[in-house]
């Protein structure tokens, strides 16, 4: 649906360049929702805005439904632009119109008829359950509701491709949550590809399919969301998607010399053999739990569980090899959060 | 007190043609102004730097251009028009001509305050309409001059105030209005009473437009 090959944008100021994204190479495929996470600065937005190309890029090329996008021309770009719906942090809806007047604008910037616009409008109210706000100004409107109309409007022209940049950022957890809802549903039911931006690790175990992480301007791993958050590789991924409830400081450990701390990951409850019994009955050591969390990402679960290993040196070796041998993931640790 | 009657009632008379000299002086240059300073505000808002119709060279010709035309005093600038108001107008002086000086006066101010009008305009809205696919007419007269219109407003009631003090020195070079009634009557004719119910007017026709303005914006704003 989307593939982005070798993109680069660099930015030219007074002070030298600045590389905002180098060598972004990423597949969003029909039907997905796809996830972009970073922290600010990463170079999340600008990417996103790459692909609508509100930022040009410097080079590399974008390819939506076979057609390079990076080379079309100001006519085509703005056709291929009512293509693919966007919302945004800040909403961005127009101030002097109302609900009605803002979902109807793309439509009469692309020439609908009154009549088709009136019917079009009526049903991307109810798609955003906005029905009884139609004459409302924004001024009127709470952030979440000014967020369904501008999902609305988003969708007015039929988009096969719907941006979201932070569209949650600016949303408090409950009603952020029920924005995630309507654009999940909107994916399910109406076949929308999604490509979203956040550095809300919440926002992507929510919806997203798939995830890639941008650090520094580059994709520093991708693939599908329980893979990436249950087995992340990267270590910035890691510091980022883990939890810092897990990370084990010295003083929370009674002779931090002599232990060692390793960290199990338990995925889709395939725990079956009792782990931690079976290392201290057959390997002689101890076995001090420290932390512990479950995950859930769109109904799949994984569990994570840090443990504290006190023996000879040769024991808790063999008891580490006999734990990954068993299918969970095992990680040795350093303290304050670092792996191996 | 019949004498302060007596003198109300004469300084009253006087008043009709002047007051009619000026407002039709001021809203005939209020409308001219905004009808060539808007397209060139919204010009050099958009040509700007990272706008929708960046133009640098063109900017920087704009704003030279409303610079200097700003920075004329209007009693020189007046005097400085006389060709062209003589071409447009066929007079140099009079009530007529005097809309010319006014008008020209005016432009560069109705533009930079539809200049800044647009300009206040957040980003992000234009991003919208951009990621929309519309196009620079669309953005101007959909988002833009919509969005913009409260200050715009705004903006006119100030330009209309400023004509009715520029009207008044027009008035010196014989505009007619309340300006000239001013100056012949009141200070060249020793008549106090009639330059003070001169200033009076002129009080009320300012507090009467800037509470229409007021209320115009207010109704503007959702």
């Amino acid at each position: 649906m989307i593939s982005i090959e070798g993109l680069y944008k660099t930015y030219t100021g007074k002070e030298g360049n600045t590389e905002a994204l180098k060598d972004v190479n990423l597949r969003i495929e029909k039907e997905d929702i796809f996830g972009i996470i970073g922290l600010s600065g990463a170079g999340k937005s600008t990417l996103i805005r790459c692909i609508n190309r509100l930022e040009e890029p410097t080079k590399g090329s974008i390819i939506i439904e076979d057609k390079d996008i990076v080379k079309l021309n100001d006519n085509e770009l703005r056709d291929m632009r009512r293509n693919i719906g966007m919302i945004f942090q800040h909403f961005n809806l127009l101030s002097r119109k109302n609900c009605k007047e803002n979902i109807a604008f793309p439509l009469k910037i692309m020439k609908y008829e009154k009549r088709e616009i009136e019917k079009r409008v009526d049903k991307l109210l109810e798609i955003v359950d906005l029905k009884d706000k139609k004459l409302a100004y924004p001024s009127q409107l709470s952030g979440g509701q000014k967020q369904r109309v501008a999902i609305a409007r988003a969708l007015a022209t039929k988009p096969k491709i719907l941006l979201c940049d932070e569209a949650t950022s600016a949303l408090d957890p409950n009603t952020t949550s029920s924005i995630l809802k309507l654009l999940k549903s909107i994916n399910e039911t109406l076949g929308i590809t999604i490509v979203m931006i956040t550095h809300q690790m919440e926002v992507i175990k929510e919806v997203c399919n798939k995830v890639a992480v941008i650090s520094d301007g580059s994709i520093i791993e991708q693939g599908n969301t329980y893979d990436v958050f249950s087995k992340p590789s990267h270590p910035i991924t890691k510091s980022f998607i883990r939890d810092v409830s897990l990370n084990i400081d010295k003083d929370n450990v009674d002779d931090p010399e002599n232990t060692k701390i390793v960290r199990i990951t338990f995925l889709d409850h395939k725990a079956k053999e009792p782990l931690i019994y079976k290392i201290i009955k057959n390997f002689d050591i101890e076995a001090n739990i420290l932390a512990g969390q479950m995950n859930n990402i769109q109904g799949r679960t994984y569990g994570n569980l840090v443990v504290g290993l006190k023996g000879t040196d040769d024991k808790i070796k063999d008891a580490i090899r006999y734990l990954k041998e068993q299918s969970v993931i095992v990680e040795e640790m350093k303290y304050n959060g670092s792996s191996n | 007190m019949e004498v302060l009657i007596e003198t109300i009632k004469r300084v009253m008379l006087l008043m009709p043609m002047p007051l009619y000299e000026t407002l039709y002086m001021v809203f005939a240059s209020t409308l001219f102004s905004v009808i060539f300073g808007m397209p060139l505000g919204i010009v050099t808002a958009i040509s700007e730097e990272g706008h929708i119709w960046e133009n640098k060279v063109l900017n920087k010709v704009l704003n030279v251009v409303i610079n200097i035309a700003r920075s004329f005093p209007f009693i020189i600038l007046m005097i400085a028009v006389f060709p062209l108001t003589k071409i447009i107008v066929g007079k140099r002086i009079g009530t007529t001509a005097a809309i010319v000086p006014l008008t020209i006066a005016a432009i560069p101010f109705v533009a930079r305050l539809i200049e800044n009008a647009i300009k206040e305009i957040s980003p992000g809205i234009i991003e919208a309409a951009l990621s929309m696919g519309a196009d620079v007419k669309q953005i101007v007269f959909r988002v833009l001059i919509p969005e913009a219109l409260p200050s715009i407003a705004s903006g006119i009631t100030m330009t209309i105030i400023n004509l009715v003090g520029y009207s008044a020195m027009a008035g010196a070079i014989g505009g007619g209005g309340l300006g000239n009634l001013a100056i012949r009557f009141g200070y060249q004719g020793f008549q106090k009473d009639v330059m003070i119910g001169t200033v009076i007017v002129l009080i009320l026709m300012v507090q009467i437009i800037q509470g229409l303005g007021s209320r115009v914006y207010n109704k503007l704003l959702k």
